[in-house]
């Protein structure tokens, strides 16, 4: 897809990264699309051998915590209930089974496109409790939140979610907390960006002194960045640029900013690897309570034990790549995930299985 | 997740919230809800049914100037 230009301007930036890097680097590609787009461009086979490239807690459905998942599927259960939810849910293991293990014994489990054909959905069914599953961060909120105040306009009573939403700088923030998450500078997630704004994560440089380069998801797009970061990190300057300026205002999208205040407040969430994060989630306000499935439904949350060796944990940490888990490729693979880095088309455990599997840099 | 493909904007319904987009050759309706500045002829990135931001012309045209920038500095 890429013009005869940007292939130039690729092979341009490559070599500069290749004469400008001094000494190792540890950068952090924080969203899973940027790590679907690198390991499709074969980006980090060709990057100096001092270019460590990891990846992050930036795929919502990897980082839904065992315990929600559980909460969802035992709602998927119900007789009243059709769960309408994004394909990449379907296949995520529970402590017993999936939402496709519950269609297949008869349970309505249905995949939509957009919270919009959730609503429809249970417009069209007015018999059927209809529970969207909210998951996604900053990008994907705002049409939830659409939605909502759509449903509560038209007093489509029948419908609700389940909300997994969460935020990213929050969640960068507890990561450049932890000591063992050593990240030199952050590729910062384009559309998460086209929200929020550059704002919000200007801590990341002015606290914790890590430069952080927002950027688009073309592999020229990818590698500007790179050469951006190292840059920035030579001449030890930590600020926030941003490099897709086409698509990012610095003030983000002040309508769904605004939306999104008027739907949701901060709360702590659980993530998986990261555990609870202070006001990283989006609670709904209390006005919309009755759309919310887990009051609606009275669910509880009950912990889970660790059932698998799985380490996807860490794989969004950044502390070990998938093939340093034992079950990679193994025991674990698309047709038979046993944790949601491998079920997520975006999870970095999908993309080494699809793209580098043969690599060793475990 | 947070994918999102760029656009051309062909129609807008009289509702003023949702638009005919063409992606690459595919005519979908989406939600303009979010970028109630775009107009017809407008490219959007949409993302889940939602267009979620105007693709500026003129920085888009900028880009090169940007990596030629990149390319300048880390030659000191």
């Amino acid at each position: 897809m890429a013009t005869t230009k940007e292939q130039e301007y690729f092979s341009r930036l490559v070599e500069q990264l290749q004469r400008m890097t001094q000494r190792p680097v540890k950068i952090m590609e924080v969203c899973g699309t940027h790590t679907m787009a690198i390991a499709a461009a074969g980006i980090r086979q060709i990057l100096p051998p001092e270019v460590e490239l990891v990846s992050g807690p930036g795929c919502p459905v990897c980082v839904t915590a065992d315990m929600d998942i559980d909460a969802f599927l035992d709602l998927a259960t119900r007789e009243d209930v059709t769960i309408a939810t994004y394909g990449d849910m379907l296949r995520v293991p529970g402590t017993e089974g999936s939402l496709a293990d519950i269609r297949a014994q008869g349970g309505r489990v249905q995949v939509v496109y957009s919270a919009t054909e959730a609503l429809q959905l249970a417009r069209e069914n007015p018999d059927r409790e209809v529970v969207f599953l909210a998951v996604g961060f900053e990008t994907t909120a705002p049409a939830t939140a659409h939605a909502l105040t759509v449903a509560q306009a038209e007093k489509i009573n029948n419908f609700s979610i389940f909300n997994l939403h969460k935020m990213v700088p929050p969640a960068l923030r507890a990561l450049l907390a932890d000591e063992e998450t050593a990240v030199d500078g952050f590729i910062l997630p384009g559309h998460v960006s086209a929200i929020i704004g550059e704002e919000p994560y200007r801590f990341v440089a002015e606290e914790f002194g890590r430069p952080g380069v927002i950027a688009g998801f073309e592999p020229v797009e990818i590698m500007a960045a790179l050469v951006q970061l190292v840059t920035l990190l030579n001449r030890r300057e930590a600020r926030i640029t941003n490099l897709y300026r086409h698509v990012v205002r610095p003030e983000g999208n002040r309508t769904a900013l605004a939306l999104l205040e008027r739907v949701f407040q901060p709360a702590n969430a659980i993530w998986r690897g990261l555990g609870e994060i202070p006001d990283s989630g989006l609670k709904l306000r209390e006005e919309l309570f009755p759309y919310d499935a887990e009051v609606k439904f009275g669910v509880t949350r009950k912990p889970v034990a660790k059932r698998t060796a799985c380490r996807c944990g860490d794989v969004l940490k950044g502390l070990i790549k998938p093939p340093a888990c034992p079950l990679f490729a193994r025991k674990c693979t698309p047709e038979q995930p046993q944790g949601p880095c491998m079920v997520s088309a975006e999870g970095t455990c999908a993309a080494y299985y699809h793209y580098h599997r043969r690599d060793s840099d475990g | 997740m947070c994918l999102a493909v760029p656009g051309e904007i062909i129609k807008i319904y009289p509702d003023g919230y949702q638009a005919d987009v063409n992606i690459m050759g595919n005519v979908k309706r989406v939600s303009i809800f979010l970028t109630p500045e775009a107009k017809v002829g407008d490219r959007v990135m949409v993302h889940a049914g939602q267009a979620i931001s105007v693709i500026e012309r003129e920085e888009a045209e900028a880009i090169e100037k940007l990596w030629e920038e990149l390319l300048r500095h880390g030659n000191d």
